[in-house]
């Protein structure tokens, strides 16, 4: 196998990996100063999937006929190279074993997707509140290590190397659950290491399968290149295939996660710190599902096809378990690693049904799904950094309170219900129509799914964010009182002189806020606000002398300021974007779908296995 | 094939009665053994120098004795290798081939960093080994010594040497005799080694005792395994049970009977499955640095005898004895595993670690191909030197115990033994918290460290030979295994350190000190006691080598690990 040295994907792994290790040595630099290496570092990544997005169009790929009409499909890959910026050197040749880097349409969508998602992450966590004697510089190194891992995943064209980074992804997020988290982080960090670990060396056994059933084959011994392991991929016995499949299925069940093995999830994101969330329920899982296409459909066909009903049925499981847990949440936090979980189901759907279109929108809903649940990850971050709580029941009204912070996480919820207009819409959409072709029963019980979203998504936003302004994470009591005591039921606000709105007892009628008095929340007095109700009152030392609020009801919290609304602009911008016209993302998507099917050994067009679509025609 | 040669002595016995019948001389090739002689005449060297040198003067010498021996046996090694210089030689007693030569190397490599985190003396002030091993444990002549902190009994530094050439010579044996003497010769001074320890008398003698005597009852085990099969081949050479084996016309019974007493006393030196008791006793109780010889060297040269024999003599009996071992190994990782969990003294887990260790690597031994034998040795190299490295940095994390601790040298504690003890080690001591956690990972087989590999080439070597059913039960031990790894990390990361006064059951305060604390080790007392932070005290010179150099292989070996998998990679077979 000959080398090749393009070096945009090592670069992409490898400055964000210079970036973290550059962190470890700036403890002592001044906070800001990190942040923004940091963000630098986090940005040139960015750049460089741009020039990776340009390149993949230019050079290694022509738009080939999308449906190929005719049953016995030539496949895709006989005038299209596998894959694009290949790197490629030996790494282990006593295992066949080589360090080869590359994309295709599926995996320069979510190189793309992480790339954006960092700096996102990094810019939200500006002001991010670590746990005592942690650093920002270990944070920020952890996230950039992260994001190096992830690329890596998606990038490995040896499975060898795809397993070491999957394992390796772990270690930065262990560390950033399990030092950087919630109360409960050292519980959920090792329930979350231990899962993974205990899929990964399943995949490791299927993965030490494959190099043996390969080197059954071939005379020249056993590899775990992917192209060469697709090409004898037909060639391994059946029930050889099955048992290599349960390995890797297993792995990616649990990261992705589908039903029975989902209960990590929850735990890992409600304690994980909110950039590490947003980046585990937005990337980290998609590498399961991502998993499916690279590797279940693509080198052990047979057992896909045999096997399909099972996934479908946990994924059918997971859409209308994940919803009905979701709306059963009283932790923001938790109810969007639940929706997520209801969504990976559609995704899981998407990819086992064998057909272009719904392969291509499980791809699509992948990448959307990280837009519109980081959007929400973030948001409910955003508002738990003001409110103090993840709790449901500490926030009511917060619509009146911050309008802006409303609106957004009513275009991300929006977007997580698949409203038409929003990028989820579009993906939801083909995967159902794809798979009713084909599984129209599965398709049927998924739709159900969608109801259920909209009753989860609406209640938890109109519990939040409508009716009239309460609960103790919104509203500030006496520091005397008991922070148990029943939250003011209605209460009418009235503005202080820094713009923070407060809250008395007087009947409802007597002053009403404007939604222009609320805006000026953002000044640096109401973001000082912290969770105590002590420091707020030491912090603003007005707010004792307002004679209005004498009984002391204040609202502990303003709107988005200017570089939380900058941070979150880019990902709304996508979504309606994305909504409106996805064509972009598609053409990349949709020739590595079609491969992806063929390669599963079933026709682009049709979605029936061209096996017995062949026997069909030879017996007419 | 030098079988004819080798039945000489059998032969003149029965043949004495009628004439004197030829002898002919057994071929003798000193080079192919030069590595055995280099290191045996080191060690006599070194009893010499316990003569002749004063008190002074003798660990200098001593350490550059030793440290010699091995380096030129190293290079009889290679120089060996290099060449090809194979042969069977010693009446066929002896078996020098491309697998002994790598045998060699990793027992010597690890042997190296053994007897440098042995010959420490600065971690423990005096060395770990203690200075008066004959005083009675908490007589007023071992407080008076503690007091002084006399430098340690060197005769410890010949005793490793003997050691070492039992442990070259094992797996290098080809008959049952050499096999039988070469684990005597590794094995006595083990024995005395693991009582020497200078702080916690009392249970290291307790060990060293319990070594001994249940060592011995594996010995003699082992013995009469070796006497029916003499009876079942008519000869000891593994070659003759080869032949016997392959023709079937022995008996059935004795060649049973006869493994399966043989394998006892094996599996007990390479401490496996349910033959394991002794090993958390005496992991505990034996001074680290020995712990740490044991636990890499000895693991080493029992798996690479039981790999010959495996190849060799009872090749052609495989799917007769893999059954059995394919229980062994699920019982050695079970246990392994699941015990490891519960422990909460450190030495004791990772005894409890190297059990499973043990079940992982039976699994290259069984897969008997020229891949599971390279495979082996490559993963007793890394398991090696990640077990050195993480004894090694335990001698270093120690209890501050001014008080609690009158009679310890210089006023710091003993070893920090209670998982309990190392929380929020991260926090003081980031880069050993850190080479820790490397090690650990390494042991949990994490990717980019070199036990990743390791664990990769055994199993795929047992999966190339139809044992892949096993390979998964594997892969559900190292998963729990992994927890218990874990718990240390999760504690040095993101726990609290210990403060305060707490009250401490008797297994994690017990045997504090030395003399009269130590007798709480047996379990009657629970002592409350102050519990300090632990201090990491300044490591040594030579055991911050060893760190260092453990740290660099578990990284280069993991993230390059094609020069590790080349040099150990045996292509040639097995002699005999």
């Amino acid at each position: 196998m000959t080398n090749s040295y393009n070096p945009l994907l090592l670069l992409l792994i490898g400055v964000p990996l210079v970036g973290a290790i550059g962190m470890m040595f700036a403890k002592n630099l001044p906070v800001r100063t990190t942040k923004l290496i940091a963000l630098l570092f986090s940005l040139v990544p960015l750049a460089l999937a741009v020039l990776l997005w340009v390149n993949f169009k230019a050079h290694d790929y022509q738009p080939t006929p999308a449906v190929n009409p005719t049953p016995t499909a030539t496949p895709v890959d006989s005038v299209v190279p596998l894959f694009s910026q290949v790197f490629s050197v030996d790494w282990i040749p006593a295992f066949g074993i080589r360090f080869s880097l590359g994309v295709d349409g599926i995996s320069l969508v979510m190189i793309a997707l992480i790339a954006l998602l960092v700096p996102i992450v990094i810019g939200a966590s500006w002001e991010e509140k670590l746990p005592a004697g942690r650093s920002v510089a270990g944070y920020l190194g952890l996230l950039l290590a992260l994001e190096s891992a992830m690329i890596g995943v998606f990038a490995a064209t040896d499975v060898f190397l795809f397993y070491v980074m999957f394992e390796v992804m772990l270690i930065p997020m262990y560390f950033l659950i399990g030092a950087y988290g919630g109360a409960r982080r050292t519980y959920a960090a090792t329930k979350f290491f231990l899962y993974s670990l205990l899929g990964g060396l399943m995949m490791l056994a299927s993965l030490i399968g494959l190099y043996v059933a390969s080197a059954d084959i071939r005379p020249e011994g056993g590899t775990l290149d992917w192209a060469t392991l697709r090409s004898i991929a037909d060639q391994i016995p059946v029930g050889t295939q099955i048992w290599i499949f349960f390995g890797f299925f297993i792995a990616f069940a649990i990261k992705a996660p589908l039903v029975p093995l989902h209960t990590w999830l929850p735990d890992a994101g409600a304690e994980a710190p909110v950039g590490a969330g947003t980046l585990l329920v937005g990337v980290l899982d998609k590498v399961g599902t991502f998993g499916f296409l690279r590797i279940c459909l693509p080198l052990l066909p047979a057992a896909s096809t045999k096997l399909a009903w099972l996934v479908l049925l946990l994924a059918s499981i997971g859409i209308i378990y994940g919803a009905i847990v979701a709306a059963g949440q009283t932790n923001l936090k938790r109810f969007v690693t639940y929706t997520s979980i209801a969504h990976f189901g559609f995704i899981a759907m998407g990819c086992f049904v064998f057909t272009t279109q719904a392969v291509s929108g499980a791809v699509l809903y992948m990448v959307n799904h990280g837009l519109a649940t980081g959007l929400l990850f973030l948001l409910v971050g955003m508002l738990a950094a003001r409110g103090g709580s993840v709790n449901v029941k500490d926030y009511g009204g917060v619509w009146k309170v911050a309008p802006i912070l409303t609106g957004l996480f009513l275009v991300a919820s929006m977007a997580t219900i698949a409203v038409p207009g929003t990028n989820s819409f579009i993906s939801e959409f083909l995967v159902l129509l794809g798979s009713f072709r084909t599984q129209p029963v599965w398709a049927i019980i998924a739709t159900c799914g969608i109801v259920l979203a909209a009753v989860y998504m609406l209640w938890i936003f109109q519990q939040v964010f409508t009716g009239p302004i309460r609960g103790r994470a919104v509203v500030a009591t006496d520091p005397g009182d008991d922070h148990l005591a029943p939250a003011p039921s209605l209460g009418e606000v009235r503005t202080d002189p820094h713009g923070i709105p407060a809250v008395g007892p007087q009947p409802a009628s007597t002053v009403t806020v404007t939604s222009t008095s609320v805006t000026t929340g953002v000044d640096p007095a109401a973001r000082t606000v912290s969770l105590s109700t002590d420091v707020i009152t030491e912090a603003d030392p007005a707010a004792r002398a307002e004679p209005v609020a004498a009984p002391g009801r204040r609202l502990r919290f303003g709107d988005l300021s200017k570089r939380e609304i900058a941070v979150l602009s880019p990902l709304v911008v996508l979504i309606i974007f994305l909504g409106v016209y996805p064509k972009p993302v598609l053409d990349v998507i949709n020739p590595t779908a079609d491969r992806t099917v063929i390669d599963s050994g079933h026709t682009v067009g049709t979605g029936l296995d061209v096996t017995a679509d062949r026997a069909q025609q030879e017996g007419k | 094939m030098i079988a004819a040669v080798n039945n000489a002595a059998g032969l003149v016995t029965a043949a004495a009665a009628d004439t004197v019948q030829k002898i002919d001389a057994p071929t003798v090739d000193l080079r192919a053994v030069l590595p055995v002689l280099i290191v045996l005449g080191g060690a006599c060297l070194g009893v010499l120098v316990e003569a002749v040198f004063q008190r002074r003067t003798r660990y200098p010498v001593q350490l550059f004795v030793t440290l010699a021996t091995l380096v030129a046996a190293a290079v009889a090694v290679v120089w060996g290798a290099v060449d090809r210089h194979y042969a069977v030689t010693f009446a066929g007693s002896i078996a020098v081939d491309q697998a002994s030569y790598v045998s060699w190397g990793v027992i010597l490599v690890l042997a190296v960093l053994s007897v440098l985190l042995i010959a420490d003396r600065v971690s423990e002030p005096g060395g770990a080994i203690v200075a008066q091993a004959a005083v009675r444990v908490g007589s007023k002549q071992e407080a008076a010594a503690a007091r002084r902190v006399l430098p340690m009994h060197t005769e410890v530094f010949p005793l490793t040497l003997f050691a070492i050439g039992g442990m070259l010579v094992f797996p290098a044996a080809s008959d049952l005799l050499t096999l039988f003497v070469a684990l005597e010769v590794l094995s006595l001074p083990l024995y005395l080694m693991s009582g020497m320890a200078r702080r916690r008398r009392l249970i290291s003698q307790e060990a060293a005792v319990k070594y001994f005597l249940l060592g011995a009852f594996a010995s003699a085990i082992m013995l009469y395994g070796i006497a029916l099969l003499y009876g079942y081949a008519g000869g000891i050479g593994f070659s003759d049970i080869r032949r016997v084996a392959q023709l079937g016309t022995g008996s059935d019974v004795l060649l049973l009977a006869g493994i399966a007493l043989l394998f006892v006393g094996l599996l007990f030196k390479a401490s496996v499955g349910p033959f394991h008791l002794w090993t958390p006793d005496v992991y505990q109780g034996a001074p680290t640095p020995v712990t740490a010889f044991m636990a890499a060297c000895t693991k080493a040269a029992a798996f690479a005898a039981m790999m010959r024999i495996l190849i060799v003599a009872l090749e052609p009996m495989t799917w007769t004895w893999r059954p059995v071992l394919w229980w062994v190994a699920i019982a050695s990782m079970a246990i392994g595993a699941i015990m490891g969990i519960t422990q909460t003294d450190f030495k004791r887990m990772l005894a409890y670690s190297s059990i499973a260790h043990a079940g992982f690597l039976l699994l290259g031994v069984m897969a008997v191909s020229d891949k599971g034998a390279s495979a082996t040795l490559f993963y007793l190299l890394t398991y090696g030197v990640a077990t050195i490295g993480a004894f090694a940095i335990l001698t270093i994390v120690r209890r501050a115990s001014p008080g609690a601790d009158p009679d310890g040298p210089g006023g710091v504690g003993p070893e920090a033994g209670s998982v309990a003890d190392w929380a929020g080690l991260a926090k003081r001591s980031p880069l050993l918290a850190a080479s820790m956690s490397l090690f650990l990972l390494s042991f949990a087989g994490i990717p980019l460290t070199s036990g990743f590999i390791g664990k990769l080439s055994v199993f795929s070597a047992a999966a190339a030979e139809g044992m892949g059913a096993l390979v998964v039960v594997a892969m559900v031990a190292t998963a729990i295994t992994a927890f218990f790894y874990l718990r240390i990390v999760v504690l040095m990361y993101f726990s609290d350190p210990p403060s305060g006064t707490v009250t401490l059951p008797s297994g994690a305060a017990g045997g504090d000190g030395s003399g009269a604390a130590g007798e709480s080790a047996a379990g009657v007392l629970t002592a409350t006691r102050t519990q300090a932070r632990t201090v990491v005290i300044a490591p040594g010179a030579l055991t911050a080598a060893v760190i260092t150099v453990c740290v660099i292989l578990t990284l280069a070996l993991g993230i390059v690990p094609s020069w590790g998998l080349d040099l150990t990679e045996i292509t040639s077979g097995f002699l005999y």
